[in-house]
């Protein structure tokens, strides 16, 4: 079921394109990611959701009703800015029940039971007391997120919440904020630019690049069949090379190595190996021109025992192939 | 509503529109209209008849009226001068050199905030006037009244203020380029030549222009130690207060602001080229020991705060004592003043005064830098708003009193009640004292995280309510500063509400003239010295209040 619809919205900021012709559904209970390089439009993408900012033309639609002008206030939902936006003067307690206590028909007994709720579900119960400052990175997000959910909304909005945490932080987190969306069910729309988080946690992701959106679809779908040169550049790593007229696009780990004398797709000569743990990545070139980047089980490539300068066989498995027409 | 519209609006609350429209409306009346009162007198003659430039041509024609340029230029530059070198100095030695007792010097150069102009020049004829301790003393064998006086008392006036900008430009700065400059050998000349100088050299503009458009356009010290010499403000008032001359008023009047103008134009032309001055690396500026470097700025600052320590002494002693100069026994009786310029009572009016400045101003310059700075939509609107909060800085006080005067004194305005009375004196006060501490919350504002307003908006909560329990908490130490910026302002003006004041509400600063022109100088010391108390008892009171701000928030921190 929907629940999100943003029809050919268009959106400039003095004359720079933010947005152009957007398209996009999000349905009941998803988690979508809005992936993309920095500037290509997707925080904007994520505001004109909101409320925040305007479409210059287009439409927004939140449960089949035209809401291209309602305010952000009456659009139910919760957010979560990078710089969580947590009220200093505030313990984490105070900054959850700041929406609650002055909702309609909430007593003060129950608002309290709802952000004692929230802090439970995002685990940080014992700190309630605290002041924003007093808590690390991480915990500053999840007590925004309480903050975020505790209202109920029906629609969660996260623009680039783990971008300001650490590496490690930020890998516990992304899988504690998909378990609570699990839990809630609550339609979720998160702006990233990190493409490895996009990946594990979205159950859709729209990709997008220079105002416009290249392709939408799951994880899966992107990565095996990225529909467009962008995406397969952008999300994970892709060999390119022209074949009969044509772009072919292939994983650095969908290659095999032939042995000498199989049949095999193009030959090339080994530049550097590079040892990467578990994989190890071969640089080589194909025909002396083209790079070529092949990963393989660094078992496998032990036992193949390539050496800079050697030339390799390689096979291009057909399924494995993206082919895109050559640029004009 | 029209998409075009309800797209311009969307973000703006009806109520938000409401708030934004009205604080427009208010500032436009108090500001634009007056203004234009003040521009068309000074192009119609007595009868009300245009006569373009009929009386800035009888102005130029007037020689003893023109002198005045003249002679306010030749003081202007003067004090100008002399306070960018004793501030440049003066500042030098607090934020580059080592010298021992830099908090004290700090606060007494700021003393001379604390009084009006008046006060310097009286301070000035205590120590330097025909019975002055120093003359007696055989010290001063020049003529004070007129052209010495009044460079003298606009170089007091002007000094904190070029201190306290130079002060702010010499303490921001990157140790490392004196980091490199030694490594290669740099002498401390050629450092203060290429590295301090060229760092600073925007800010010796500003400090020029502001201290000289302060000088060119106070009425305070020339009224009581220029004697025969004429300046601009005191023109403005002959003729308006002496002569009913209002066009000829208002002609000087428009003069008032040429030096203003003027240094807009030239900071538009050199603040584009100001950007990009101190990178986020840059690291604390280490002071090397240097013993005759210090010993030289301690006697610079030590003269210097001598001085001013001398002049708030000479007051003590002239408030204190029974006849200063014949009679020194102590005695109170300065303290109950003549009734006719308002006894004890023009002091109480003038705290009042100031308290309802303070008050309403600090809360409509908030709400007022709020709406600018913090709402989404209406954004024409809120670029109107940002165009008259920086006007009042071109303005001397004495344009908004006659420009006052020419719009409210008028029956046909039905605001024409509020004249005479209290409520005019605030809103000149609030409008002439604007936009320093607008552009003070404006700045604290935008330093305020701009999602809280979006999450509140998220949550449904109304704005009023995230403006009262986010932004005003967050803003305490800047809302206490405006307070007091406008509180002590407001205590010592002269030139704004010279023209406002009745019969039925003297003001003590105003009162403090009169006393000196009846030859009361022991009641006029008295008066200024409960100026100069009440205003450091305010400034101590916001110095405390910052002091519990921060330890509150160090607790938030911990």
């Amino acid at each position: 079921m929907t629940l999100l619809e943003v029809d050919k919205v268009t959106k400039a900021f003095d004359k720079q394109t933010a947005l152009k012709d957007v398209s996009a559904v999000i349905n009941q209970g998803e988690l979508v990611c809005i992936l993309g390089p920095h500037g290509c439009g997707k925080t904007t993408l994520l505001r004109i959701i909101a409320g925040l900012e305007t479409a210059d033309s287009g439409r927004v639609f939140i449960n089949d009703k035209d809401a291209t002008y309602l305010p952000p206030a009456k659009r139910n939902f919760g957010i979560v800015f990078q710089s969580y936006a947590l009220f200093p003067n505030m313990t984490v307690m105070g900054n959850i029940l700041f929406g609650l206590k002055q909702k309609k028909g909430v007593t003060k007994f129950e608002a309290k039971r709802r952000a004692r709720e929230a802090l439970e579900l995002v685990d940080l119960a014992e700190h309630r007391d605290k002041y924003p400052r007093q808590l690390s990175g991480g915990m500053q997000q999840r007590t925004a997120l309480a903050r975020a959910i505790a209202l109920s909304p029906q629609f969660l909005l996260l623009d680039e919440p783990l971008s300001a945490l650490d590496a490690k932080v930020r890998l516990k987190l992304r899988g504690e904020i998909r378990s609570i969306q699990q839990t809630l069910g609550i339609t979720t729309v998160m702006v990233t630019h990190d493409q490895e988080e996009a990946l594990t946690m979205a159950d859709r992701i729209i990709v997008m690049n220079n105002a416009v959106v290249e392709q939408i679809g799951t994880p899966r779908e992107i990565y095996d069949h990225p529909a467009t040169p962008f995406v397969a550049n952008f999300i994970g790593t892709m060999n390119f090379y022209d074949s009969r007229g044509e772009i072919c696009a292939i994983r650095p780990e969908n290659i095999e190595i032939a042995s000498g004398n199989a049949a095999y797709d193009a030959a090339a000569r080994v530049k550097a190996i590079e040892f990467k743990g578990a994989l190890t990545r071969i640089y080589g070139l194909l025909a002396d021109v083209n790079e070529v980047w092949v990963d393989l089980p660094s078992e496998q490539a032990d036992a193949l025992c390539l050496h800079p300068g050697e030339m390799v066989y390689l096979r291009m498995p057909e399924d494995r192939l993206v082919k895109y027409a050559a640029a004009a | 509503m029209p998409a075009r519209l309800k797209r311009y609006l969307i973000g703006l609350h009806p109520f938000q529109l409401l708030v934004l429209v009205i604080c427009l409306a208010a500032f436009t009346v108090v500001l634009i209209f007056p203004l234009f009162s003040l521009f068309s007198k000074a192009f119609v003659d007595k009868s009300g008849d245009f006569v373009g430039f009929a009386n800035y041509i009888k102005y130029f024609d007037t020689p003893s009226l023109t002198i005045s340029i003249l002679n306010t230029i030749d003081i202007s530059l003067w004090s100008t001068l002399f306070s960018v070198v004793l501030g440049f100095l003066y500042a030098y030695a607090l934020t580059r050199t080592r010298i021992i007792g830099k908090v004290f010097f700090k606060y007494t150069a700021l003393i001379p905030i604390f009084i009006p102009t008046i006060v310097h020049a009286l301070g000035l004829v205590y120590m330097f006037g025909k019975q002055g301790i120093l003359t007696r003393a055989g010290f001063f064998p020049f003529e004070l009244y007129g052209r010495l006086g009044i460079i003298m008392a606009e170089t007091i006036f002007t000094f904190p203020q070029a201190f306290l900008m130079f002060y702010v430009a010499l303490d921001f700065t990157d140790g490392r380029l004196y980091e490199a400059a030694d490594s290669i050998g740099v002498s401390p000349a050629r450092k203060l030549l290429r590295i301090t100088l060229p760092e600073i050299k925007y800010t010796i503009i500003n400090v020029f222009f502001v201290c000289f458009t302060l000088a060119f356009t106070d009425f305070g010290a020339p009224k009581v130690i220029g004697g025969s010499f004429s300046v601009l403000a005191t023109d403005v008032y002959k003729q308006v207060a002496g002569q009913f001359n209002f066009s000829m008023g208002a002609v000087v009047g428009t003069l008032l602001l040429i030096p203003a103008i003027t240094s807009f134009i030239v900071d538009r032309l050199v603040s584009n080229k100001n950007s990009g001055t101190i990178s986020a690396r840059a690291t604390e500026l280490i002071i090397k020991p240097g013993k005759k470097r210090d010993v030289f700025f301690f006697i610079v600052c030590s003269l210097v705060t001598a001085f001013l320590v001398f002049l708030i002494v000479t007051l003590f002693i002239g408030g204190l004592s029974a006849n200063y100069p014949y009679n020194l026994s102590f005695t109170l009786d300065n303290f109950s003043f003549n009734r006719s310029v308002g006894g004890f009572g023009a002091f109480t009016n003038s705290v009042k005064m100031a308290v309802f400045t303070a008050l309403i101003g600090t809360g409509f310059v908030f709400i007022y830098a709020y709406m600018v700075e913090k709402t989404s939509g209406g954004s024409v609107l809120r670029k109107y708003g940002k165009l008259l909060s920086l006007l009042p800085l071109a303005l001397p006080g004495m344009v908004v009193g006659i420009s006052f005067i020419f719009f409210f004194n008028n029956r046909a305005n039905p605001l024409n009640f509020i004249y005479g009375t209290i409520i005019i004196l605030v809103i000149a006060n609030i409008l002439h004292y604007f936009s320093v501490p607008f552009l003070t919350a404006s700045a604290c504002l935008k330093k305020l995280d701009k999602e809280y307003e979006s999450v509140s908006d998220s949550m449904n909560v109304p704005r009023w309510r995230t403006f009262l329990s986010v932004s005003v908490p967050l803003s305490l130490p800047a809302i206490l500063e405006i307070f007091m910026y406008f509180f002590v302002n407001a205590m010592v003006t002269v030139s704004a509400v010279v023209f406002l004041y009745s019969a039925k509400f003297k003001i003590a600063a105003i009162a403090i003239t009169h006393m000196e022109e009846a030859g009361d100088y022991g009641q006029a010391a008295a008066m200024s010295l409960l100026i100069l108390g009440i205003n450091v008892l305010v400034r101590i009171l916001y110095e405390a209040g910052i002091t519990i701000i921060k330890r509150r928030t160090r607790i938030k921190e911990a």
